[in-house]
């Protein structure tokens, strides 16, 4: 009887390490965690020696609202054609068509917010509602997250914070309940939105000095945290066919130069903020940036389908 | 035997799915108060880590946004580490030389890749038992009209 009660224990604790390396795809494991505490005299050494050599990687995207920011800062101006359009959002019906726009919606929703386009930004949270719903995310936007938005349609600051509150609650009910290549796929229709919307408001008239290429061509960086976020999933038969949508775009965007100076800190003894002064300098041509351009608009247009 | 394994199967992910869930209210209720006035850009970066784990997160920041990083943990971990780096190596801030400040803001004139290290204190007696807490990294811009 006690050697078969030793023997569950042991399934138990091999079940704890496999959900351990499961439960965590979204972030890179490399060896394992979990258990709420584990009393040393009872793991082996090795086990004590993985623990401590454990290391969780993680690679953050930009989040469509810090997109929408970003695009606001480099002088955007807020232009409804060249947003999703509602009416889609019912039409999404595969989980990979639904996560994909789950991140348009709500890049769309964010850059109609920081416009302070009111109504859009009603439409466009209840589009994402509709997605998150389709998806089984649970209380990520419920009815009441759309009355809020409604009672506060004027405060900018509570908006957002309705918003990044939406935003996170989808992204961590997602990570949690192990479906690391939903969260991905969320994370990268949100990019490629925040990409394609920029990439529309160009004026090729001003290509030089316009600080809107300049942020496109900054994305270089961000797309490759994409690969590698996409890549741990790379055999998932929703993710191929994005992860090979990404690496073309990763071919035209390897056509660009990008170089950076070393980065000196300076820190504002005032304000306790610290400036990290570096310069960033690239070569691009315009062909190569409108190859680019077309490829964003190919693979958003493909998304959005 | 077998009900017994089952019924602690159950358990064990009953428990799971509650730390998880837990981890993401602290994230929520206590780490995302820190970052005002900054707003939270909205993603979600918390695990569960044993005493001596360590996590690297890689980001890339962009040139003139404001940002604020926030790195919590459970009671249980009272001196976090966190290193900022950029890819080269190059450590641009460690809270261990502030007395590990939870918090650090900075802007930045160019975009850049940067490299974000936690590192959970390991065990001060090897026969201690292994502790394990919530971890969040949360991220802040200003929102400057």
């Amino acid at each position: 009887m006690t050697k078969k009660i030793f023997y569950s224990l042991q399934v138990v604790i091999i079940l704890l390490i496999a959900i351990n390396f499961n439960s965590c795809k979204s972030c890179k494991k490399e060896k394992l965690t979990l258990a709420d505490t584990i009393n040393v005299a009872n793991v082996d050494e090795k086990l004590i020696s993985e623990i401590k050599t454990a290391k969780l990687i993680f690679y953050s995207l930009p989040s469509p609202l810090e997109t929408a920011m970003i695009l606001k800062r480099a002088g955007a101006t807020f232009n409804p054609d060249n947003l999703n359009p509602i009416q889609k959002a019912k039409s999404y019906i595969t989980t990979r068509s639904m996560a994909l726009n789950l991140g348009i919606y709500s890049t769309d929703l964010s850059y109609a917010c920081l416009f302070e386009q009111t109504q859009y930004s009603l439409q466009y949270m209840a589009a994402a509602q509709t997605l998150v719903n389709g998806l089984g995310i649970t209380d990520a936007i419920t009815n009441e997250t759309i009355e809020k938005l409604k009672e506060n349609i004027n405060r900018r600051d509570v908006i957002m914070d309705i918003i990044s509150e939406a935003f996170m609650n989808s992204s961590s009910f997602l990570k949690d309940n192990n479906r690391s290549v939903l969260s991905a796929l969320v994370l990268v229709g949100g990019w490629i939105e925040g990409l394609y919307l920029a990439t529309r408001l160009i004026d090729f008239k001003k290509f030089e000095e316009n600080d809107l290429v300049k942020r496109i061509v900054d994305q270089k960086l961000s797309l490759d945290n994409v690969c590698k976020l996409l890549e741990e999933n790379k055999d998932d038969p929703d993710i191929v066919p994005v992860l090979n949508q990404i690496n073309e775009l990763k071919e035209i965007y390897d056509k660009i130069k990008v170089k950076t100076t070393e980065i000196k800190t300076e820190q504002n003894s005032e304000t306790n903020v610290t400036t990290l002064k570096s310069k960033v300098e690239y070569k691009v041509h315009k062909d190569i940036f409108f190859e680019l351009c077309e490829k964003v608009k190919d693979i958003r247009n493909n998304f959005t389908l | 035997m077998k009900n017994i394994t089952i019924l602690i199967i159950l358990l064990v992910f009953t428990s799971l799915n509650a730390m998880f869930g837990q981890c993401k209210t602290f994230a929520k209720d206590i780490c995302k108060a820190e970052l005002k006035p900054y707003i939270h850009d909205g993603n979600y970066n918390a695990a569960i880590l044993f005493e001596g784990e360590s996590a690297e997160l890689y980001k890339t920041f962009n040139a003139g946004m404001d940002y604020r990083i926030v790195v919590c943990s459970s009671e249980i971990f009272p001196k976090v580490q966190f290193i900022v780096k950029d890819l080269n190596n190059n450590v641009l801030f460690d809270n261990k030389t502030k007395n590990y400040v939870n918090k650090w803001d900075f802007k930045l004139e160019g975009t850049q890749q940067l490299e974000i290290d936690i590192i959970v204190p390991g065990p001060q007696n090897q026969n201690e038992e292994l502790s394990s807490g919530c971890v969040a990294i949360l991220f802040g811009i200003l929102d400057k009209k």
